[in-house]
């Protein structure tokens, strides 16, 4: 009876201990998921930055951690600034974000990618703000990133910049392009009405639009798990729309351009950054991508040296053709290690004094990358770069220009 | 005497211990926090698993008390958590106080959502088993949908509501509260860990209140045999009613304390996934028992959290360990471990 009962005893407090061994675990090898070439030399400074590696987003986590880690192994390789990188799940939810925000503050984290996601990314920005640690985020593109009141685009957090365009700033680009170069008149839109990134689109480019003269003549709202897009095509061409702008993801974009085809409609489509990587898509039919115009920052098919060289070292370290996402944080990367060389702070300054010299470099300086040449940064953290439009002619993207 | 027999009676101690347990908790936490003993990762999760654990008692209390499968907790938690956002905003030049803010909020969410129960149990409790389980999902999905579709600002002249399309023009100083599927932005955050604890104490009270009450039994007696009860005189249907009302006010309650822990939150966070994990937390804590559901949420919430060391592996090692978990709290030879120990100390306290 007295040994069972101490058996009990005993068991209870095991299992406490293990509980408690686990929570210090986590907190001590905080850097067990470091990765990339990463030196734990105290003259490293440590980035940070979260993305869904588990769930449905995890394509996008996975290509900005790698696109990351590439960049802080070649810059830790020159030597130049040491880079410590340590990368954690969020799966592209606010409170997982906010969880791995805290782990990496644990983790002692000085500067930071931010979050892959924007759902994610508008619930840390705060807490960067509150800690002061500069982040930059590679694809997170919803306003609510950058600012407080995302409506009128006022009061800015001031030290979370954006390595992408925002939402908005797409819509305009779109509209912009397609009056500019005369893509079409009437123009019919297909958006995803339940998704930030496609509504944020879509209302800055009837804005746009207006404001240019450009006609829109039907605008189609679909869910998500919408499998049936043949009465959204229906509409515009009833509408008789010679452009079709579709700001969504490639996915269900794939479906409506295979429906187009089947109604025997044959407008131009015009796509934005989420249309990046229909020509990958397993079973989609090439050809049906034929002339479609869409704005992306990066094409892994570029000619020119610098994506060449960033495709190749890609390839032979994950096996697979980088998306623009890893372009973004690859790109986010250099930015900072840029930063940080010029500004000259040290990693063994205090993280606001790391901060403040990050702000004032990012506001004044010049970026090449990946994504855009010339790239400079307003004090809010929005970004501003040249819009590249492709086309895609036998099978590849080609610049529109 | 009395007293020891109603804190210590062989019907009560299960109340005593949860509430002890709560407490103990609580104070235990709070003592580590003061002395900076916990990492941050941990302290960021102590609100959202408050408002687990009130979601997950709540949904106790329809699944395991009135025996009614509900999937649309979720649901319930965004209704109570939209309601407090706009509430919060419209109060903020009011109530300066944060805590006071946040109590009312609290209060209106649950509220709110235990009204929305009440209209959706009108044609829900007409059904029973998979049939009802269906519709409470189904009706998880409209409230995401509506929600994601909503948009609603404040401004000097009162609330301005729009649907599908954002057509709200706000004047000179005016917020957007919830913009449609960009979620509520710009909140501030003024949930804290200790009135997180209160609402989990409130939460017990409430729900072990009317278990031993008259209603209590008579919710129990419909889940075991409704034509028995039916027999005596109970009105199964306003009993269960209240059960399920009851359930999606402290699913809006815990909605509320949830959605004031963040600085911004989308629809589509309250989804399907979010009600199953809660029914996850009923279910492995044990039908009907609330001290198994406060301890299965907190482990099960923490866990991924604590895991992250695994790195790509977490989420394969957290399924393992909760089927591991599942299959053993239902093994006959460890429950009649537990239940061996409980009779112990029974027969202790009669000696």
């Amino acid at each position: 009876m007295n040994f069972r009962k101490v058996l009990k005893g005993g068991m209870v407090a095991a299992m406490a201990m293990s509980l408690v061994a686990c929570s210090s675990n986590s907190s001590a090898n905080g850097n067990g998921s470091a990765a990339g070439g990463s030196s734990t030399s105290t003259d490293a400074f440590k980035l940070g930055g979260s993305g869904p590696i588990s769930g449905d987003a995890a394509v996008y986590g996975l290509a900005v951690q790698h696109g990351a880690e590439l960049a802080v192994k070649e810059i830790n390789a020159e030597g130049k600034v040491k880079l410590d990188f340590n990368f954690q799940d969020d799966q592209a939810d606010a409170e997982k974000a906010v969880t791995a925000f805290n782990t990496l503050a644990d983790w002692g984290m000085q500067v930071s990618i931010g979050t892959t996601t924007s759902g994610a990314g508008q619930a840390v920005s705060s807490s960067y703000q509150q800690e002061d640690i500069f982040a930059i985020t590679p694809s997170g593109s919803s306003p609510a990133i950058i600012y407080q009141d995302s409506d009128n685009e006022a009061n800015p957090y001031g030290n979370v910049f954006q390595m992408c365009f925002s939402d908005p700033n797409q819509g305009v680009a779109s509209a912009d392009y397609i009056t500019e170069h005369k893509v079409g008149t009437k123009v019919g839109i297909i958006y995803r009405n339940d998704d930030n990134y496609s509504t944020g689109i879509t209302n800055k480019f009837k804005k746009e639009a207006e404001a240019k003269g450009l006609d829109v003549v039907t605008e189609q709202g679909f869910a998500n798990g919408t499998t049936d897009y043949s009465v959204y095509v229906q509409k515009c061409k009833d509408a008789g729309a010679d452009v079709v702008f579709l700001p969504i993801y490639y996915q269900p974009a794939s479906q409506i351009l295979a429906e187009a085809k089947k109604q025997g409609y044959e407008p131009t489509f015009f796509g934005c950054d989420g249309m990046d990587g229909i020509l990958d898509m397993e079973g989609f039919d090439a050809s049906l991508a034929e002339g479609l115009y869409m704005l992306t920052p990066f094409s892994a098919d570029a000619e020119d040296e610098k994506t060449q060289n960033f495709v190749k070292a890609y390839k032979e370290a994950y096996g697979d053709k980088p998306i623009q996402f890893a372009a973004d944080a690859y790109d986010a990367v250099y930015a900072i290690a840029q930063a940080l060389e010029e500004s000259g702070v040290k990693a063994s300054d205090s993280t606001s004094d790391i901060t403040a010299a990050l702000v004032k470099e990012f506001t004044s300086m010049k970026f090449n990358g990946l994504t855009g040449s010339d790239v400079t940064w307003n004090e809010n953290g929005e970004v501003s770069k040249e819009p590249k439009a492709v086309i895609i002619t036998n099978g590849a993207y080609v610049s529109a220009e | 005497m009395k007293i020891v027999k109603s804190l210590f009676g062989p019907k009560t101690r299960g109340r005593t211990f949860s509430f002890a347990l709560v407490i103990v908790a609580y104070v235990i936490i709070s003592v580590l926090q003061s002395g900076h003993s916990i990492p941050r990762m941990i302290t960021a999760l102590l609100v959202p698993v408050c408002s687990y654990i009130v979601a997950a008692i709540g949904l106790n209390m329809n699944v395991g008390i009135s025996g009614e499968l509900n999937l649309g907790q979720a649901g319930f938690m965004s209704v109570g958590g939209f309601s407090a956002a706009v509430v919060n905003v419209v109060l903020s030049g009011v109530i300066g106080n944060d805590i006071l803010r946040l109590a009312v909020c609290i209060v209106v969410g649950a509220i709110i959502a235990g009204f929305v129960g009440w209209l959706i149990s009108i044609p829900v409790l007409k059904l029973e088993g998979d049939y009802l389980a269906i519709v409470t999902l189904a009706f998880g999905q409209i409230i995401m949908s509506l929600i994601n579709n909503t948009y609603i600002g404040v401004d000097a002249n009162g609330i301005h509501f729009a649907f599908i399309n954002n057509t709200i023009q706000l004047a000179e100083g005016g917020k957007m509260v919830l913009s449609g599927p960009m979620g509520v932005t710009g909140n501030t955050v003024i949930s804290t860990f200790t009135v997180g604890f209160v609402l989990i104490l409130v939460a017990l009270l409430i729900v072990y209140n009317i278990i031993y009450s008259r209603e209590g039994r008579a919710i129990q007696a419909c889940r075991d045999n409704k034509i028995a009860a039916e027999t005596v005189g109970i009105r199964v249907s306003s009993t269960k009613t209240l059960a399920f009302v009851l359930s999606s006010a402290l699913g809006g309650a815990a909605g509320a304390l949830y959605m004031m822990n963040y600085a911004s939150v989308a629809a589509t966070k309250f989804d399907f996934n979010t009600s199953i994990l809660i029914l996850v937390y009923v279910v492995l804590g044990g039908l009907g028992n609330m001290t198994g559901t406060v301890i299965a949420t907190s482990v099960l919430v923490l866990l991924p959290e604590m895991l992250r060391f695994l790195s790509s592996y977490r989420m394969l090692v957290y399924a393992i360990v909760l089927i591991v978990m599942m299959i053993v709290t239902n093994n006959e030879k460890i429950k009649t471990f537990f239940a061996s120990f409980k009779k112990q100390k029974g027969a202790e306290a009669h000696e």
